[in-house]
C-alpha cells in the first residue's frame, strides 16, 4: 500500500510524455478511435439484421465465438503476424487496433441486433400501418426503441476496449497499460498497482459516464422491466472484463 | 503443427493449469453467488446496491485486478491465488445478477401454489424456486466460464503459468506457432467446460426436454 | 364506401387466405368482419392499407382503386387499430397520437392541441398525455389506441380486434364509448373480431367469413340471427337467437301501466298504504328515476338504499324488445319498468303484454 502511495504522489510521475496525464490522453484516445470504429461497423450491421430478421444465428454464434477466443493471444497474433508488414510504431498500433475493434464489434452488434428484434411487433406493425416508410420506421420507432440495448452493447465494447487496451502495452503500446508492464519488468511494485488502480478508476469513469449519457438520451418510456426475456439476452450479451 | 506434437506434454500441463485456475472461481462463484441472489430477490431494497456493488467490481480490467489483489490478500504478486480470487469475483459479479433475476423469473403462481401446499420456505426454494431457475442461471454460468477461461491467460503477463504462458513465450520469441496452439487449446477448453455445463443443466430440467413432439 | 371486388389472397406455399372476397362498406357505417380463426378477416382487413398487397382483385376506396395510389399516403388517411395496441413505447401518449399529423406536415402546436382534444374525447384523463404507453392500463391504452388512429381525422378506420386483449368488463365499456363515439364521427369503419357478441353488438352489418376467406352471409345483426343463411352461420351464431334477435326488433306500443310509487325516505307505513296490498312497491328519487323495489311486509321505519330489491333492470320506451321483455322478467314483481330518455319512470309492463307483442310480429320479421 505504502508503494502504491509513494508512486502516486510523486510528482515527477504526473509530468513529461510518459507521465499519468498523457498515458491517460493515450488510452482514452485508443480506446474511443475503437469505439468508433466498432459503432460504425456493429450498428449499422445490428440494425439491418434485427429489421430484416436475416443472420440471427451468425450473431449469436459469433458473440459466443468471439467470447472464447483469449484476447491476449489474438493480439500477440495479430502483431506478429500484420506487424512485419507494417514497419515502425505503426507495426504495433495497427494490429492492436484492428483487434480491439474486432472485439468490440461482437457486443455492439449484438446490441443493435437485439434492440431492434426485442420490439413490440404490434409498435413496428401500427407504424406501417399509419403509413410510415421503411427509413421512417426505422429512425423513429427501432432506433430510439432499440436504444438501451444499443447502449448497453456500446457499454460492454467500451469497458472491453479500455481493458484490451491495457494489454496491448506488452506490445509496446502506450496508454495505461505501460505502467503495469514496464512496473512488471522493472519489479517496481507500486507503480504496477498505481497504474492497475489508475486503470481501475479509468474503467469505473468511463463506464459511469455511459450510463449518464444513457440516462439523458434513453426515452423514460423504455424504463426496464424485468422479465425472463430480457435476462436471457442479457446473459448472451455480456462480455469477458478481459 | 510439428512444435505441437514436439511439445505436447508441456501443452497438456498448462491446460491442466489452465482449467484447475478457470474452474475453481466458477464453482466458488457460484456458491457464493445462490445465496446473494437469493438475498438480492427475497430483500428487494437489497437489489440495486448488490448488484451495482458486484457490477462495479466487473468493470475492472483483469490484469488491474490481478495486481491490486496483493494489497488486499497479503499475496506475492506470482501468486496464482491472485488470479483464483479475481476470478471468483467476476464470477459473482456476473452470476448474482443471473441468480437474482432467474430465481425472479420463476412464475408466482408456482410459488404460491407451493405455500398453499404448506412447502416451508427453506424447502421451498431449494425443491422449486432453484431448480427452476437453473436454466437461467445455467446461461449465466456458460458465460462466466467461457469468459473465465479467456482471463486466466492474461495472468501470462505477470507470469503465472497457463495456456497464456505460450503467448507470451511465442511472442518474445517471435515464433507464431505456440501462439496459435495456445489459442486453439484455449478455445477447446472454453469450448469443453461450455459443453458440459449445458450437459449438467439438461440432466437437472428433464421437464424442459419432455415437450409434446408437434 | 370501401368496395372488394373479387379479392383474393394466396399466400406463397399455396395457402389461400381470402378466396374471391366481394363485399361492400358502406360510408359512415360499421361493417364487421367475424369468422373462425383462418377465416381470412384480418388478411381482409389489413388488404384494404395494402400492409397485405391482394393477389388478384380490386378494393376500391370511394371509387379509387387503391393499388394505384402511394401505400404510405394511402395508409395516412386510413385510421389503423390493432390488438396489442401498437403504441410507441418511447413516445409519451400525446406524442404517439400526434404521430399521423405529424407525419402529415402539421405544425406542432396544432398536432398537440388536436391529440388533448382527441385524448378527451376518447374519455381519458388530460394528465395521461405526459405519461408513457408502460404507465398506462391495457384499457387506456386501447383508447390510446383508438384516438391515434382518429389523430388526422381519417374518413375511414380499420380495426383488428381491438377490444380483445382487455377484461370483458372493460371491453364493454369500450365498446359503448366506440358507439358513442362512432354516433357524432360517423366514420366509415371495416371492425374484426372472432367474437360474435362483439360483431352483433357494434355492426351495421356484420360479414361472416368461413375458413379461407369465403363470404358465408353479409346482414344485418337482426337479418342474421332472423335467417342464417347456411348451418355454418346459424352454428357460428350460436344458441338463443330467438331471443338474442329481439335485441334488433324495435319494442311498439306496448300497454303501460301507471305504477304506483313511494319516495325514497318515505316510512313503510305509507308504502304499505301506496301498495295497497301489492306485496311489492316501486322506489324512486325526486326526480322520479327508478330506484328498486322494496318489499313493505317485511321492513320497518324507514326505506333507505339498502332496503331495495335491484335484480330488476330498466328499458327505456321506445328499446328493443328483449329489454322490455328482461325488465319484465327480472322484476321480483315482475313488472318491468320503462323510463324515457332521461331516465325517469313512465311506467310497468308485463312479461305476458310484451310476448303477445312479439307474437304479433310476422314470423322471420327484421326490424
Amino acid at each position: 500500500m505504502n508503494l502504491l502511495w509513494a508512486w502516486l504522489s510523486n510528482p515527477e510521475n504526473w509530468q513529461g510524455s510518459s507521465g499519468i496525464p498523457v498515458r491517460v490522453a493515450e488510452h482514452l484516445a485508443y480506446s474511443a478511435a475503437t469505439l468508433v470504429l466498432a459503432a460504425l461497423v456493429g450498428i449499422p450491421l445490428g440494425l439491418w439484421i434485427g429489421h430484416t430478421g436475416r443472420g440471427r444465428v451468425a450473431v449469436v454464434n459469433l458473440v459466443n465465438g468471439v467470447r472464447s477466443v483469449p484476447t491476449l493471444g489474438l493480439l500477440f497474433a495479430a502483431v506478429l503476424v500484420v506487424g512485419p508488414l507494417l514497419g515502425g510504431d505503426i507495426a504495433f498500433l495497427l494490429p492492436s487496433i484492428f483487434v480491439l475493434v474486432l472485439l468490440a464489434i461482437p457486443p455492439i452488434l449484438a446490441g443493435a441486433y437485439a434492440g431492434v428484434e426485442g420490439i413490440d411487433p404490434g409498435a413496428r406493425d401500427a407504424a406501417r400501418g399509419m403509413g410510415m416508410s421503411s427509413l421512417e420506421i426505422l429512425f423513429r420507432v427501432e432506433v430510439p426503441c432499440a436504444l438501451p440495448l444499443i447502449f448497453s452493447g456500446v457499454r460492454s465494447a467500451a469497458l472491453q476496449v479500455v481493458a484490451t487496451a491495457t494489454l496491448a502495452a506488452s506490445v509496446s503500446l502506450g496508454g495505461l497499460g505501460r505502467f503495469l508492464i514496464d512496473g512488471q519488468a522493472y519489479r517496481d511494485y507500486g507503480q504496477m498497482a498505481g497504474g492497475a488502480l489508475l486503470v481501475a478508476v479509468l474503467a469505473v469513469l468511463v463506464d459511469l459516464v455511459f450510463a449518464g449519457v444513457q440516462r439523458l438520451v434513453v426515452s423514460p418510456g423504455l424504463a426496464p422491466v424485468r422479465s425472463a426475456r430480457r435476462v436471457r439476452t442479457r446473459a448472451q450479451l455480456a462480455t469477458n472484463p478481459t | 503443427m510439428k512444435w505441437f506434437l514436439g511439445h505436447l506434454d508441456q501443452v497438456w500441463q498448462l491446460m491442466l493449469n489452465h482449467a484447475v485456475l478457470a474452474l475453481i472461481p466458477l464453482v466458488v462463484g457460484l456458491l457464493l453467488a445462490i445465496p446473494l441472489g437469493w438475498l438480492a430477490t427475497r430483500y428487494r431494497v437489497l437489489y440495486s446496491p448488490l448488484i451495482a456493488g458486484t457490477g462495479l467490481l466487473y468493470t475492472i480490467p483483469s490484469l488491474a485486478l490481478f495486481i491490486l489483489m496483493p494489497l488486499v490478500l497479503g499475496t506475492g504478486i506470482l501468486d496464482p491465488v491472485n488470479v483464483v480470487v479475481a476470478l471468483t469475483i467476476y464470477t459473482i459479479a456476473l452470476l448474482v445478477r443471473t441468480v437474482a433475476d432467474g430465481l425472479g423469473s420463476v412464475p408466482d403462481d408456482v410459488v404460491q401454489a407451493a405455500t398453499a401446499m404448506g412447502i416451508g420456505r427453506g424447502r421451498r426454494f431449494w425443491s422449486v424456486e432453484l431448480p427452476l431457475a437453473v436454466p437461467v442461471i445455467a446461461a449465466g454460468l456458460r458465460v462466466a466460464a467461457v469468459s473465465n477461461v479467456s482471463i486466466v491467460s492474461v495472468a501470462a503477463l505477470l507470469g503465472i503459468p497457463q495456456l497464456g504462458s505460450l503467448f507470451t513465450d511465442g511472442f518474445a520469441r517471435n515464433f507464431l506457432d505456440p501462439i496459435a496452439v495456445g489459442i486453439l487449446a484455449c478455445m477447446v477448453l472454453a469450448l469443453a467446460m461450455d459443453l458440459a455445463i449445458l450437459w449438467i443443466s439438461r440432466a437437472a430440467t428433464p421437464w424442459l426436454r419432455t415437450r409434446v413432439a408437434t | 364506401m370501401i368496395s372488394f371486388t373479387d379479392v383474393t389472397k394466396v399466400y406463397p406455399g399455396g395457402t389461400t387466405a381470402v378466396g374471391g372476397l366481394s363485399l361492400t362498406a358502406p360510408t359512415g357505417k360499421i361493417t364487421v368482419l367475424v369468422g373462425p380463426s383462418g377465416c381470412g378477416k384480418t388478411t381482409s382487413l389489413r388488404m384494404i392499407n395494402r400492409m397485405i398487397e391482394p393477389t388478384s382483385g380490386t378494393i376500391e376506396i370511394d371509387g379509387r382503386d387503391t393499388s394505384t395510389l402511394n401505400p404510405n399516403e394511402l395508409r395516412r388517411g386510413i385510421g389503423y387499430v390493432i390488438q396489442s395496441g401498437g403504441l410507441f413505447p418511447h413516445r409519451t401518449i400525446l406524442d404517439n397520437i400526434a404521430t399521423v399529423p405529424l407525419l402529415l406536415g402539421w405544425d406542432k402546436a396544432k398536432a398537440r392541441t388536436r391529440a388533448h382534444e382527441l385524448l378527451e374525447r376518447v374519455g381519458l384523463d388530460p394528465i395521461l398525455g405526459k405519461r408513457y404507453p408502460n404507465q398506462l392500463s391495457g384499457g387506456q391504452q386501447q383508447r390510446v389506441g383508438v384516438a391515434r388512429a382518429l389523430a388526422a381525422d381519417p374518413p375511414v378506420m380499420l380495426m383488428d380486434e381491438p377490444f380483445s386483449a382487455v377484461d370483458p368488463v372493460v371491453r364493454e365499456q369500450l365498446q359503448d364509448e366506440f358507439l358513442r363515439l362512432q354516433g357524432e364521427l360517423d366514420k366509415t369503419i371495416v371492425f374484426v373480431t372472432h367474437d360474435i357478441d362483439e360483431a352483433m353488438k357494434l355492426g351495421d352489418q356484420v360479414a361472416v367469413l368461413r375458413v379461407g376467406g369465403i363470404l358465408a352471409q353479409l346482414a344485418t345483426p337482426a337479418k342474421l340471427l332472423a335467417d342464417p343463411h347456411d348451418d355454418f352461420v346459424a352454428d357460428f351464431l350460436g344458441r338463443d337467437r330467438g331471443y338474442r334477435g329481439l335485441a334488433f326488433a324495435e319494442a311498439p306500443e306496448l300497454p303501460l301501466r301507471d305504477e304506483p310509487v313511494v319516495l325514497l325516505g318515505s316510512t313503510v307505513a305509507q308504502a304499505a298504504e301506496i301498495a295497497a296490498g301489492d306485496q311489492w312497491v316501486l322506489v324512486v328519487d325526486d326526480a322520479r328515476a327508478p330506484l328498486g323495489w322494496a318489499e313493505p311486509d317485511r321492513l320497518s321505519g324507514l326505506i333507505d338504499r339498502d332496503h331495495l330489491h335491484r335484480g330488476g333492470t330498466v328499458a327505456r320506451v321506445g328499446g328493443s324488445l328483449r329489454a322490455a321483455l328482461d325488465a319484465a322478467l327480472s322484476a321480483p314483481s315482475r313488472r318491468g319498468v320503462l323510463v324515457d330518455e332521461d331516465g325517469r319512470l313512465v311506467g310497468t309492463v308485463r312479461a305476458q303484454d310484451v310476448l303477445s307483442a312479439i307474437e304479433r310480429r310476422p314470423a322471420g320479421a327484421v326490424a
